[in-house]
């Protein structure tokens, strides 16, 4: 196996404990540069626990995280956003009260400090940006729409493009398509190939057809700890996982 | 496609500014022509000091407002800058010819009745008008910043950020009212004279002063536009409803938190330093709890999320305070009550939220073809829809 750290993604004895209970413990995996990484589990596995750790939103109690060889525990939110870390939250975490079109301006990497915000100008390389990751992600005819009014599975998408505007080499999604109809989710398998170039994604999801359509590599998560890890074909087949998860 | 939805909202930013523009003449026009031809000027003076308190509610509606940090000590601000503006008025009025008759002659009349044989060092700069006016905006926003490093950084926030600033409110009043060597006591600092030799306590005086008042508030109206109209005004409204969001989008979200909390506090000492200069006072009744929920009850009766509601809400809540008081005086903390249980019940959005809901639409109709760029735009007048409000 290649030295860890030429791995886009170290995670390595990742620990976290809330009250003595150990959410995630001693946790280790890689994600390569150009991968989709997906994470499964049951409830209760810890996986929105590990994206919370990766992206600061908890803190580890233990172990390291390092993304291109940069120690992510010790940072603050914003400072592994600028890393180059994107996270979508499983609940589309999008602003209702502001259209389609400001929602994918706020997340565009310019002036993302007070004053530089004040003096953010909406010049044509913003509008041309936000125009083209609206293509992207279905939602040309609706950049002026407020964000309130698009339907579920919009939502999920308009949470996509605001990442994918600030361009992070890893993007981290907790259940892309949960609540999406057949079609959606179609396209948003469609969405998630198109936008891997050059990107890593690591990727949380329930839905086993969906799985098997985009991941590259599996992880089985259990009670904080790994079950299993290779393709989606080799981790099917293991008894371990189908006793605790698949089978099911 | 893509260039009909980049072409569109340039054609309502031109729609919003009208709406916003003729709003703000709107009022200008009433604060500075028909108010002074209609009044005589000691209901012009009490309108003014009204209007003092509109800064404030300026203040809140971009704090509130747009960015949901709900403030119940902006009075601490407002009493600040007051202080500060007072301060050098006293300083004025108390040269050693005119207070030749206390046993420590040139220094504050209370500071004698309490024995004091010397001027305070920190009353010594208030000397220079110039550094007491740097100080009217600077003080209020410097502490301001301090209170917000400590709560925002540490992700203090909704209620019980509210709760600490009315903390803030009664150990002011508290260290004013304690400190009376110092400060003037309960009874505030009081019998100001002159501004750099000239009488603020004429007729013409105040009504100069009036006009003063107005145009910094129309200029501070402009400001506060600007403000919500740049990304950081539209970054406000994202974090107020998805503060996560926010913070995973790359921004320092405790920053911009403090930022408009300082702007807040700053735009209410500036009412403050004015309510001094036409009252010619400033106690710490102005400062503590009571008055600075009255204030928040202002921003809110006319609706927190449009800057000219908030000045007709403080207009008219003051206008009703007065009259009532004038005729049933015990009638008025129940009718405050009443107000602000209606608003919360019936109107959340205050009058802009009633003038965009039943009378904008009404006012509308004539231009049904521009009807959807129009859509929220008469924006600077009272707006409510949330996403102008936003902007």
């Amino acid at each position: 196996m290649a030295n860890p750290t030429d791995y886009l993604l170290a995670v390595e004895g990742l620990t976290v404990s809330f009250d003595g209970f150990k959410a995630v413990n001693d946790l280790s995996f890689y994600v390569d540069s150009n991968e989709i990484h997906v994470i499964i589990g049951p409830n209760g596995a810890g996986k929105t626990t590990v994206l919370d750790l990766i992206c600061g939103r908890t803190r580890a109690s233990g172990g390291s995280i390092k993304f291109r060889n940069k120690e992510l525990t010790a940072m603050k939110e914003h400072q592994i956003v600028k890393a180059g870390v994107g996270r979508k939250f499983q609940n589309p975490s999008i602003y209702d009260d502001l259209t389609v079109f400001e929602n994918l301006e706020i997340s565009y990497p310019r002036g993302r400090t007070v004053f530089g915000a004040l003096a953010f100008k909406r010049d044509a390389a913003v509008r041309e940006r936000v125009a083209e990751i609206a293509e992207m992600i279905f939602l040309a005819d609706h950049l002026d729409q407020r964000a309130e009014y698009l339907s579920h599975g919009q939502k999920q998408w308009l949470e996509i493009g605001m990442l994918l505007i600030q361009d992070p080499e890893l993007l981290m999604l907790d259940e892309p398509v949960a609540g999406m109809s057949v079609n959606e989710r179609k396209k948003t398998a469609e969405l998630l190939n198109k936008i891997i170039q050059n990107r890593s994604v690591l990727v949380i999801e329930h839905d086993m057809k969906f799985v098997e359509d985009i991941a590259h590599r599996v992880t089985v998560l259990h009670q904080g700890k790994i079950l299993s890890e290779g393709s989606m074909e080799r981790v099917k087949n293991d008894p371990k996982v189908v006793e605790v998860y698949l089978g099911h | 496609m893509t260039r009909t939805s980049q072409s569109r909202p340039r054609g309502r930013l031109f729609g919003r500014i009208d709406g916003d523009v003729a709003g703000i003449l709107l009022l200008a026009a009433l604060l500075i022509v028909v108010l002074p031809l209609g009044l005589d000027i000691f209901r012009l003076n009490m309108v003014g000091k009204y209007l003092t308190y509109a800064f404030v509610a300026l203040g809140l509606v971009l704090c509130w407002g747009s960015a949901g940090i709900l403030s119940l000590g902006q009075g601490i601000f407002f009493g600040i800058g007051g202080y500060c503006m007072a301060m050098f008025l006293k300083l004025e009025a108390s040269s050693p010819e005119a207070t030749k008759i206390q046993s420590t002659p040139g220094i504050p009349d209370f500071m004698d009745w309490n024995q004091l044989k010397a001027l305070p060092w920190f009353w010594e700069p208030f000397h220079s008008l110039t550094f007491a006016t740097v100080a009217v905006v600077a003080v209020p926003a410097l502490l301001a910043f301090i209170v917000g490093l400590a709560m925002f950084k540490r992700r203090v926030g909704g209620v019980y950020f509210a709760i600490i600033t009315q903390a803030f409110a009664a150990i002011l009043t508290i260290l004013i009212v304690g400190q009376q060597g110092y400060t003037g006591g309960i009874n505030g600092i009081t019998d100001l004279r002159t501004l750099k030799g000239w009488d603020i306590r004429t007729d013409e005086a105040k009504l100069v002063l009036y006009f003063v008042n107005a145009a910094l508030l129309i200029g501070c109206i402009l400001l506060c536009l600007y403000v919500r109209r740049s990304k950081l005004g539209r970054i406000l409204v994202a974090l107020r409803d998805k503060e996560d969001r926010v913070r995973f989008s790359g921004y320092d979200v405790a920053n911009f938190k403090i930022f408009v909390f300082c702007f807040a506090a700053a735009l209410s000492a500036v009412g403050g330093a004015m309510f001094t200069l036409q009252v010619g006072f400033m106690s710490p009744s102005f400062v503590g709890i009571v008055p600075s929920i009255e204030m928040v009850i202002y921003c809110a009766v006319g609706g927190r999320l449009s800057l000219l509601g908030a000045v007709y809400g403080t207009l008219l809540v003051n206008w009703a305070k007065t009259m009532l008081s004038e005729s049933f005086p015990e009638l008025w903390l129940f009718a405050m009550g009443a107000l602000f249980i209606g608003v919360v019940m019936v109107f959340p959005n205050g009058l802009a939220g009633l003038y965009q809901q039943f009378i904008a639409p009404r006012l509308r109709r004539p231009v049904a073809g521009r009807a959807d760029a129009a859509a929220g735009v008469d924006a600077g007048a009272p707006i409510i829809p949330p996403h102008t409000a936003a902007d």
